[in-house]
């Protein structure tokens, strides 16, 4: 499992890699730009992944314990938080088709530098968009594993897929760890 | 896999310190530090994913190989910044044009 998440270091690090090159070499539309995303439901989307994580971690922990009851109580928890994560992600991303911020042919950008703050939306929709679809993944294997748990397929003596599983969540927790101080907390002087 | 049983106060431990430092990260990027509000905002959120690392996915009670997996894979996403970064920074000082 750890193989596969260095490979998935790699998946998202060269999306990262763009981001660095770009913000290296336009700072100022990039802090400009960053300001028209909404601080708040970031903060309250890390707010929530961390809870997940917690959460994720104790059904890791009650599976260890072969407590099957607390496995499902915190797996669904988990599938619940995960699901307010998408459910605000998807506010934010309205907000940007509703103001013209998704790069294209009806992106409208004040500014001096339209065409590179539209590079910074382009890496913002690639990134939390790449972080998302994990998201998305990650929710249909908790539907999986909740239903396995209940048809008593998971013991203390073997609970693989779970403890893998919660490597997965906890590896997409730490991308969004990432995510928002880079995309988000760039230049807020809005919070001033 | 690992048969070790981490406390359950090691996880809320690694909670609340992962909630604090949110909240910190966020309310020092208020403070206009110059450069330095980047090297910050990296240094909060590498702690946070260092501690979901040992604790939450259990790397610290792992095997060795488990930790030279992990390590090599951070290891080698450093090289890509390091030498991309290379190249894009020292691009012109030679003033051969595409060098």
């Amino acid at each position: 499992m750890w193989l596969f998440l260095v490979t998935e270091v790699m998946f998202f690090g060269g999306m990262f890699m763009a981001y660095i090159a770009y913000r290296h070499a336009y700072p100022h539309v990039f802090a400009e730009a960053s300001q028209r995303l909404n601080i708040n439901l970031g903060l309250t989307n890390t707010i929530v992944l961390i809870c997940s994580s917690l959460t994720m971690a104790m059904a890791v922990h009650s599976a260890a314990l072969g407590k099957k009851n607390l496995i499902i109580l915190f797996l669904i928890l988990t599938l619940l938080l995960g699901g307010v994560f998408l459910g605000i992600k998807s506010i934010e991303y309205h907000d940007k088709y509703v103001n013209h911020e998704i790069p294209g042919h009806d992106f409208q950008f004040e500014g001096p530098d339209a065409q590179h703050a539209s590079l910074y939306f382009a890496l913002y929709f690639g990134l939390t968009g790449l972080h998302a679809t994990h998201m998305i993944v990650g929710a249909v294997i908790l539907i999986i594993l909740i239903v396995q748990t209940a048809k008593n397929k998971y013991s203390a003596a073997w609970h693989t897929p779970i403890e893998m599983f919660g490597l997965y969540w906890h590896f997409v927790d730490i991308v969004w760890i990432f995510l928002f101080p880079l995309l988000y907390l760039i230049d807020p002087r809005k919070l001033l | 896999m690992s048969a070790h049983i981490v406390p359950v106060k090691n996880y809320i431990a690694v909670f609340a310190a992962l909630m604090v430092l949110t909240v910190a990260t966020y309310e020092v990027a208020k403070i206009d530090l110059g450069g330095f509000n980047l090297v910050v905002a990296l240094a909060i959120a590498i702690t946070k994913a260092t501690l979901v690392i040992l604790i939450f996915m259990h790397v610290k009670y792992s095997t060795t190989l488990t930790k030279a997996v992990v390590a090599s894979g951070f290891f080698f996403f450093l090289v890509m910044i390091f030498f991309t970064m290379n190249d894009l920074m020292t691009r012109g000082w030679s003033g051969v044009p595409g060098r």
